[in-house]
């Protein structure tokens, strides 16, 4: 019951951050209310008993990727007036009718879908989701997908750096 | 098993990948684009912590790992080009940059 009334509270919240990301007309107040979306999906994922996402949730996006945001706005300094007005065009109109078909058809099919429950014993409960676990999962079965991501995050690394660099 | 329906978690995915679509398809500021770019990131995570919880087996929590790691990647690359666009152009509205479109 706790765990229900906690899942509205965050799904509210979350709902509510993410609509100010997109209506807020200064990008900073948008990186911020994606900075509190994230910490609310956090409590989602501690509900589903992701404790080890959670905690990663709130280290490398809320902390590292939202500063990175934060300081790309700050150093552009940007405002909506460089922007242009609120024109709507075709192409924008038709983008909004989209999604707003996709998110009547995900409804439509989660609606349908049969979820068969599934059990689980007391020694798997006990390790589920946990650092321990995970962990233990991704160093042995998982490790050449890890390593791979070192690799990919290295690339992106100098990457960055070249690209940003007004003269190498 | 849980309190929680995992139709619930689907559900609240469901809206927060619209609500970024939406976004990407309706903001012109680049750097917002991002941002719902990474609302979308976050609802796939969210779908697969769900089903991970739902069948009991938190492999899923690996895809969500990795998800996680790859947005990393993106968004400094990403950032890194929005800035050198800035630099060469004077804007990051989406429309305006449109050099490529011929």
């Amino acid at each position: 019951m706790t765990e229900l009334v906690l899942f509205w509270i965050f799904a509210a919240a979350i709902v509510v951050s993410s609509a100010l990301v997109i209506v807020s007309r200064d990008a900073l107040h948008s990186a911020m209310s994606l900075v509190a979306a994230f910490f609310f999906l956090a409590g989602e994922y501690v509900l589903l008993w992701a404790h080890t996402i959670a905690v990663l949730q709130v280290l490398v996006y809320a902390g590292a990727i939202m500063v990175l945001f934060l300081f790309v706005i700050m150093l552009l300094s940007l405002t909506e007036t460089a922007l242009g007005g609120g024109r709507m065009s075709f192409g924008r109109a038709v983008g909004g009718a989209a999604s707003a078909a996709l998110l009547v058809l995900l409804v439509v099919a989660i609606a349908r879908m049969q979820v068969p429950a599934v059990t689980l014993d007391a020694a798997r409960q006990a390790t589920f989701g946990t650092l321990a676990h995970v962990g233990e999962v991704l160093y042995t079965r998982w490790l050449l997908p890890f390593e791979a991501v070192s690799l990919l995050l290295l690339v992106a690394i100098v990457g960055a750096v070249v690209v940003a660099k007004a003269r190498i | 098993m849980s309190a929680v329906p995992v139709q619930n978690f689907l559900y609240l995915a469901a809206v927060l990948f619209t609500l970024g679509m939406f976004g990407v398809m309706v903001r012109r500021n680049a750097l917002v684009v991002f941002m719902c770019v990474e609302l979308m990131l976050n609802a796939a995570n969210l779908t697969f912590l769900a089903f991970a919880r739902q069948r009991g087996d938190d492999t899923g929590h690996l895809s969500a790992f990795f998800v996680i790691a790859v947005a990393a990647a993106e968004a400094a690359v990403g950032l890194a080009i929005v800035i050198a666009v800035f630099r060469s152009r004077g804007t990051v509205n989406v429309e305006e940059i449109r050099t490529m479109k011929h």
